[in-house]
């Protein structure tokens, strides 16, 4: 509740910061509407990282990178880009689901892709990220400690199924819900060893959204999460009657209808074991 | 049903139709003491005027077609021939003013006091179609007329208490009357503890107090022209509502209103009555005085109306007409937002009105036609264009949770038509009549968000896809005295159709918690409704007289099912003394057992009950002016009881002594 307060705030001072430094910079548009997360050196080049919030989260990020030539001081547009982000625990290291890195659309000069941090630790510390691109033929990569904050809420699920198989699960959409039927949109992905998540496919999702506070209301006409093959996410019909906190009560069963995890909400039980969480 | 309407217009256009003159008008009965004493038999109040400041909501009551649903022991919602505001007009002085909560909680009839009118008038049906559009039928509160006969001050105060409840009330008003200005101010303050019902039975959250204020101010330029000016503000606070699950904290109207009159002499037109007027409704529902709750939340309501008016009346040879041109707009919101019990989750919120704009216009027009001495065929059409729109963008999302296909505005055009035929002999009255007439849904039939109803114990979600509601109406009344007795009929049937009630969605989850479920509006195929009421009276001398009347009324879906909040078998009987100085009443009020019930929409058997009233007058005239007293026992025999018309079948007040003193300063 109080980031709602304190974020602002800090996107006033970051925007008059700024905007006295870019003023006359006409990239500057590019990243309209995205604040900087951090910058990272790597000799030659200054790599910038950008979401909407201006800080890494756990659960999806949506990141939009630069790289800036510090010798001509001008953007590269032809890069290629790929990354490894890296949780750093006691007694081993895992990576985290992510997309591959293209050019943003309509953009010169900004890349775009998705990382999904599962988890982290409560002063944000245990993540590094790794870049590794390509500018006219040479190869370059830079590591770099960042800072994953927790999320308020849950927004992301690491859990076992019955297959015994870990699965993650990232709340993408609705960013902004209102009292409507709200698109909802979530990445599965699979924990095929410490480093490779690729996506699982085909796979459904039940939804049943519920509010604990009202005596667990639900609401009509919700669909059941189903898989979307042109761009890899589940996609569902999520109808919220009122704003507050939501439980987005999920069931997740394979191809073969098996449940792998969740159960069914009824009186007897309150919730299930497999949900995210909503507020608004 | 095409051919039925074309019947109907051909009986209008024809002189050979029926008629019959429904309305009903009764003067007031507060601080206007002298015309309490000549009301005849058949004006509204007849049988039961026995105190000088009962309240708008007592003095509707007694009206044969009108009964008062009472959540609590203020703001009674009226209904007339078993329909609810819906399906009314509820007018103040041909003001539309709309209520501002979405569990109406706060009937227009609530928002005036009787001291604010001065007579009431109550068309049964498509006779009520006057100042808008109903099925029911329409109740017109009238302001009093501007008057310039040079009167000079006057001044009234009354005084009354009551014992069941430590009620207690007072009014007071002043007038100066001019030949070419006048003002006048009244205010009355009412105020109730908790009351008993019978057997010493304590109802909490009955308890309210309301003050009302009103200021008329009038000058006349000319000996056609005049203008007139009124304010009202009425404020209700604390007022509990024993039948449901908050109270209110606040209830306010601000009514305002201009109008211009023109009476030229010696033309065919007599009167042309224009008025631009405003109103502003907040209404705020609470629940802190509830120990226990299932979750704390605020509900707030706000109603704002800007209207206008010209009304002229027409006399040409044996042709009266009356002409009203009307319209107004509405904005009505209202929100809700609930306090989670768990500190760390948000509030939770959401419109439950959307901010509904609802603009209309129409025109009326209706002849009286004395063909003739004895005989009137009385003809009216009312033609209307009816608009909603979602000002919220969030409600039209919202409704779209439950209907594929929600616009956020909805154009209607609306009929109203109405032939009646009357013919009065010196010992007999005979009418008929017929009537076709529509009506728009009402904002929260169309566009309600989770109105939690207590009667039926569902949440309510509006259909923004509604049809108009429609329904064919008969009448027939008829009454015939044979030297000092007297028997009358009075019959209403409406055959309604595309019905709208709610229907209950099986797979929805209630929002309130420990509701059943949620009903969405719909509309049945069609439903009947019929009522009939037989009416006697008998003068046994000079002094006394006995009267009595019983009602009968029925009503039935398409689907076999009764509708409910119908009236069962009720009957009346009083016994009166009167002499120019005083009066008495011993009076017998009953309903027969509810046995044709609506379960399906929330109702059990209401049993049945009868209490004794009585009620005493005296008049004192002295040179200042003239005193009142007016005393009596209600239910004498403290009977515990309640009608089919308490909601969640709360019972009414036990015994109750009451006195009344009215002073006019003259």
């Amino acid at each position: 509740m109080k980031l709602k307060y304190l974020l602002p705030i800090a996107f006033i001072a970051l925007f008059f910061s700024c905007s006295t430094d870019n003023d006359d910079d006409a990239i500057v548009n590019e990243t309209e509407g995205l604040e900087l997360i951090q910058t990272i050196f790597n000799n030659n080049q200054t790599i910038e990282l950008y979401n909407e919030k201006g800080m890494f989260e756990t659960g999806y990020n949506l990141v939009s990178l630069r790289i800036k030539d510090n010798t001509t001081d001008s953007y590269i547009e032809d890069a290629i880009l790929s990354w490894m982000p890296m949780m750093q625990m006691p007694t081993m290291e895992h990576s985290s689901p992510k997309s591959t890195i293209s050019k943003a659309l309509g953009k010169d000069t900004v890349y775009e892709g998705f990382i999904i941090y599962q988890m982290t630790n409560t002063d944000a510390s245990g993540w590094s990220l790794t870049l590794n691109y390509t500018i006219d033929g040479t190869d370059y990569s830079v590591t770099e400690t960042i800072s994953v904050f927790q999320y308020e809420n849950q927004n992301t699920s690491t859990f076992m199924g019955s297959d015994g198989t870990n699965y993650i699960l990232a709340l993408i959409e609705p960013k902004d819900p209102s009292i409507a039927v709200n698109e909802m949109k979530v990445g599965l992905f699979k924990m095929e060893n410490m480093m490779t998540f690729p996506v699982v496919e085909d796979y459904t999702i039940a939804l049943d959204p519920r509010m604990p506070g009202m005596g667990n209301h639900t609401s009509p006409n919700n669909t059941d999460l189903t898989y979307n093959n042109a761009d890899n996410f589940y996609y569902a019909d999520l109808s919220l009657t009122m704003t507050g906190y939501w439980k987005l009560n999920l069931k997740l069963m394979n191809a073969n209808d098996d449940v792998l995890k969740g159960e069914d909400v009824t009186d007897e039980n309150e919730a299930s074991s497999l949900y995210l969480e909503l507020e608004f | 049903m095409k051919t039925l309407i074309t019947v109907i217009l051909c009986l209008l256009l024809s002189s050979l139709g029926f008629a019959q003159d429904n309305n009903k008008e009764t003067k007031k009965d507060t601080t206007k003491l002298e015309e309490v004493l000549v009301l005849s038999r058949r004006k509204l109040s007849n049988h039961r005027q026995e105190k000088t400041l009962s309240s708008i909501d007592d003095y509707l009551e007694k009206s044969n077609k009108v009964t008062m649903i009472k959540r609590g022991n203020y703001a009674w919602e009226p209904t007339i021939n078993n329909m609810t505001s819906e399906r009314l007009v509820v007018t103040i002085d041909g003001m539309q003013i709309f209520g501002a909560c979405t569990d109406k909680m706060d009937p227009i009839t609530s928002y005036v006091d009787v001291s604010n009118l001065e007579k009431v008038t109550i068309g049964s049906g498509q006779e009520g179609t006057e100042n808008g559009h109903s099925i029911g039928g329409g109740i017109d509160l009238k302001l009093p007329s501007s008057k310039f006969n040079g009167s000079g001050f006057k001044s009234g105060l009354d005084l009354g208490y009551e014992t069941n409840g430590n009620y207690k009330a007072t009014g007071l008003d002043l007038e100066y009357t001019g030949n070419k200005f006048f003002i006048s101010a009244d205010g009355i303050y009412r105020k109730s503890d908790n009351y008993d019902a019978g057997n010493n039975e304590e109802i909490l959250y009955s308890q309210f107090e309301k003050y009302n204020i009103s200021l008329k101010t009038g000058y006349k330029f000319s000996e056609t022209q005049s203008i007139d000016a009124n304010v009202i503000y009425d404020k209700a606070t604390d007022v509990g509502y024993p039948a449901l699950p908050m109270d209110v904290s606040l209830a306010e109207a601000l009514i305002a209103s201009l109008t211009h009159n023109y009476k030229p002499e010696d033309k065919a037109l007599k009167s042309l009555e224009t008025k631009l007027y405003f109103n502003t409704i907040t209404h705020i529902m609470d629940d802190t005085k509830r120990p226990v709750v299932a979750i704390r939340m605020d509900m707030p309501g706000w109603s704002d109306t800007y209207g206008f008016y010209s009304k002229a009346d027409v006399v040409q040879n044996k042709h009266h007409f009356t002409f009203n041109f009307n319209g107004f707009y509405n904005k009505s919101l209202a929100e809700m937002t609930m306090f989670s019990n768990n500190p760390s989750e948000p509030d939770m919120f959401m419109y439950t009105w959307p901010d509904i704009r609802t603009l209309y216009s129409g025109i009326f027009i209706k002849d009286d036609f004395h063909f003739s001495a004895h005989e009137t065929l009385a003809s009216s059409i009312r033609l209307g264009y009816h608009k909603n729109k979602i000002a919220k963008e969030v409600g039209v999302q919202s409704l779209e949770i439950f209907h594929d296909n929600v616009q956020d505005q909805n154009n209607r055009f609306l009929v109203s038509l109405s032939s009646a035929y009357q013919l009065k002999k010196e010992n007999y009255n005979l009418s008929f009549g017929l009537g076709y007439g529509e009506r728009a849904p009402s904002v929260s039939e169309g566009y309600g968000f989770f109105l939690f109803d207590s009667f039926d114990n569902y949440d309510y979600i509006g259909n923004p896809n509604l049809k108009d509601e429609k329904a064919l109406e008969a009448n027939f009344s008829f009454k015939q005295k044979f030297n000092d007795f007297e028997i009358g009929l009075e019959s209403s049937y409406f055959h309604i159709m595309d019905y709208i009630i709610g229907e209950i969605a099986p797979d929805v989850s209630s929002m309130t918690i420990g509701a059943n479920g949620v009903r969405v509006y719909t509309a049945l195929d069609h439903a009947s409704i019929f009522n009939t009421y037989v009416n006697s009276s008998y003068k046994i001398s000079e002094r006394f007289a006995i009267n009595g009347t019983v009602g009968y009324n029925y009503g039935k879906g398409n689907d076999g099912e009764n509708l409910p909040l119908i009236k069962p078998f009720s009957y009346f009987a009083e016994f009166n003394y009167n002499t120019p100085k005083f009066n008495a009443a011993l009076q017998l009020d009953g309903n027969g057992n509810q046995s044709n019930y609506s379960s399906k929409y929330g109702e059990n058997e209401t049993a049945d009950y009868a209490i004794l009233n009585l009620n005493l007058g005296n008049v004192f005239h002295n040179k200042l002016g003239k005193t009142v007293l007016k005393y009596g026992v209600e239910n004498i025999l403290d009977t515990k009881y309640s009608t089919y018309a308490d909601w969640n079948n709360f019972p009414r007040q036990g015994r109750n002594f009451y006195l009344n003193l009215s002073f006019v300063l003259q």
